[in-house]
């Protein structure tokens, strides 16, 4: 164990006693003198630095503190030490460490109330955002020139190619699953062969898109409120801006069509190999044959049921990719922050599709196309 | 009052040893290279205790790959590298921890954690190393060196994101001096001040190391910092460090670049400045009178 400071009171007459320190007076032999010293009761009215070893700014502060607080004098200090002292006194601050919190019972109403105009501001923030992107295609068509061709290619490769294998993966395994699971209740009825109907329209119509979605969300829009957030605070948006390239038509639209754009591919793609699992299932557990399957398949699905999910997937592209994009292009303050933002659209994302995943389901039925 | 609240917490038991050595940095044939490139070979560097050692050279010479060579951020593909009579090249990531509470780094761009106060920043250092340091003195001490440092002292409670490219490097300097080290490093401390700004930095630095006992480690392109500051000067050109010394022994060398660098229009400027304030023998002149150095204006 290290030496570490220690001070000792030698009472003195009229005014006070005198608090002499030893030892180290720096940064790493301080901490247990300085709780003893703020537990000091008695009237100091010298502080003897005579006997002390080394003196750092943190033990000339700690002197001087004890020195202001009893009006006291300092004595024996070495040449250098009252240097260190002059500086230290100098520089006292009474700013806060950190702006103040309020109460409890202020807090949480302030914080709930935050929330609810949060989403007030947010939902009319996302329109207007929605509204700008409108605005920027408007002017990307007038002038076609200023279309970046190379980031939507580039995007396109991001959002649509490099998502084929995972997205493959989890369609195949969800085939596997709705068709093995759905067999096992049709039995009961000796209905198994309408394990072909479930599979086939549940995949097509709900499953691929809703999953897929889902997928390209966690993999793409959190991707673009990370990069966007990420461009916003080492100013590279700013940059942009002065430059006259605007982000909105740099950034925002390629990421934006390349998901409107790859959606119904990546929906159909994931239906197709869905049923491919169930087909697959089918024919080990079921007895029913590969081809078999895929061929009633044809028969049972109704076209309509490829044209509902034609329908949904570019309007869940379009709200993943604004979700990310409009988080990203809030980042405002710090890292923390691209942290939250990529969080919130990713939720916004997926939150937004089931929603309106319900509202379509209900409307086609509506319209006939059940 | 503290110790009832809560329980005095136990100290580390950091290695302190005092260092008495002359050479407080020793660098000897250091090697760095990322990938087919290499920034240095055979780079050797001697900074003495208790002096001021600016390092110049041109962009991409690796001054800050040094630096980071130095305090362990970057390992070296050959060489040894002793801090305070240490190795760092041998070192595993907690040994050289005790050496970690004896150095201050202060970076180009300031790298203060965003998501803390600069008095939260400054305290950051203070309790990785000193954890029995009560809090009510971890917020003096943060609040003094924000001080000293030369901020405003309601600047304790900003956020990184509030302040300004000054004001985040004064508030790195703050954290740099968090623990007083023995030894500072600087990256390009005056870089993007305005002029008072920067002669003010210089001063501060000084009086630090004066009062403090630093040893100062300083990357500079600032060739005012280097007349005014300076002790010694390392050039770094052609992957080592091709002289030391002061500026006269520089200037004495016949190296082009080294001749062009202080011979150039902005380094006999900056002489000039120092001399006329030499022979006034007024060392307060510059950070009193800005107008009196048009070096620095002009720069």
């Amino acid at each position: 164990m290290r030496a570490v400071a220690d001070y000792s009171i030698e009472p003195g007459g009229d005014g006070g006693a005198t608090l002499s320190f030893r030892g180290p007076m720096v940064v790493w032999g301080i901490g247990a003198m300085d709780r003893r010293l703020r537990d000091l009761d008695e009237k100091v009215a010298k502080v003897d630095l005579s006997q002390v070893e080394s003196l750092d700014t943190v033990g000339a502060w700690t002197a001087w503190r004890v020195a202001r607080d009893n009006d006291a004098e300092i004595v024996g200090a070495s040449d250098e030490a009252t240097k260190l002292i002059e500086a230290v006194k100098a520089s006292e601050g009474k700013g806060e460490i950190r702006p103040g919190r309020g109460n409890l019972a202020e807090r949480v109403p302030e914080a709930v109330g935050e929330m609810v105009s949060g989403w007030g501001e947010g939902s009319k923030g996302v329109i207007g955002f929605l509204g700008a992107v409108v605005v920027a295609t408007g002017s990307v068509i007038r002038h076609p020139r200023r279309f970046r061709m190379k980031s939507l290619i580039r995007q396109i490769e991001l959002v649509g190619v490099s998502s084929l294998g995972i997205i493959g993966l989890m369609s195949f395994l969800i085939g596997i699953v709705v068709a093995q699971q759905g067999a096992v209740q049709l039995q009961q009825f000796g209905a198994e062969i309408y394990t072909i109907n479930l599979t086939g329209r549940l995949c097509l119509r709900e499953l691929g898109v809703l999953m897929t979605a889902i997928m390209v969300a966690g993999r793409s829009g959190s991707a673009f409120a990370a990069q966007i957030g990420t461009m916003k605070l080492t100013e590279e948006i700013d940059a942009m801006r002065t430059i006259g390239v605007s982000p909105m038509e740099a950034l925002v639209l390629p990421r934006i069509l390349a998901a409107v754009l790859m959606m119904p591919l990546l929906g159909f793609y994931s239906s197709v190999v869905a049923i491919i699992g169930g087909a697959f299932i089918a024919n080990f557990a079921l007895d029913i044959p590969f081809m078999t399957f895929l061929t009633r398949i044809q028969e049972v699905v109704p076209i309509h049921d490829l044209w509902v999910s034609l329908v949904k997937a570019p309007v869940f592209g379009l709200i993943v990719a604004l979700a990310g994009c409009y988080n990203g292009m809030q980042v405002k303050a710090n890292a923390e922050e691209v942290g939250l933002r990529t969080t919130a659209a990713v939720v916004m994302a997926i939150f937004m599709v089931i929603v309106l995943d319900a509202f379509f389901a209900i409307f086609f039925t509506e319209v006939g196309w059940a | 009052m503290n110790e009832t609240a809560a329980p005095p917490v136990e100290a580390l038991d950091l290695n302190l040893e005092e260092f008495t050595g002359k050479h407080p940095i020793c660098v000897r044939g250091l090697k760095t290279s990322f990938g087919e490139q290499i920034v240095h070979e055979g780079l050797d560097l001697d900074v003495r205790k208790g002096e001021i050692l600016g390092v110049v050279g041109g962009s991409g010479t690796g001054k800050s790959v040094l630096m980071r060579a130095i305090i362990g951020l970057q390992t070296p593909d050959e060489g040894e590298i002793e801090v305070l009579g240490r190795s760092i090249t041998g070192a595993q990531d907690d040994d050289d921890i005790d050496i970690r509470s004896r150095w201050g780094v202060l970076f180009q761009g300031g790298a203060l954690f965003s998501t803390l106060t600069v008095a939260e920043n400054v305290e950051v250092p203070l309790k990785e190393f000193y954890p029995e340091i009560s809090p009510a003195l971890m917020d003096e001490i943060a609040r003094y060196k924000v001080v000293l440092s030369g901020l405003p002292e309601e600047t304790t409670s900003k956020y990184p994101a509030e302040l300004s490219g000054g004001m985040k490097k004064r508030a790195g300097l703050a954290r740099a001096l968090a623990l007083d080290p023995e030894l500072l490093f600087l990256d390009e401390p005056t870089a993007g001040l305005d002029p008072i700004g920067a002669a003010a930095f210089d001063n501060l630095i000084v009086e630090l190391k004066q009062a403090l006992d630093l040893t100062v480690f300083l990357i500079t392109h600032d060739l005012d910092t280097l007349y005014e500051i300076c002790d010694r000067v390392a050039v770094i050109a052609d992957q080592k460090v091709i002289a030391v010394g002061t500026i006269s022994e520089l200037l004495a060398t016949d190296h082009e670049w080294i001749q062009e660098y202080f011979n150039g229009p902005r380094g006999r400027a900056a002489k000039t400045t120092k001399d006329r304030l030499d022979a006034k023998d007024r060392p307060g002149e510059r950070q009193a009178k800005p107008v009196d150095t048009p070096a620095k204006a002009g720069a």
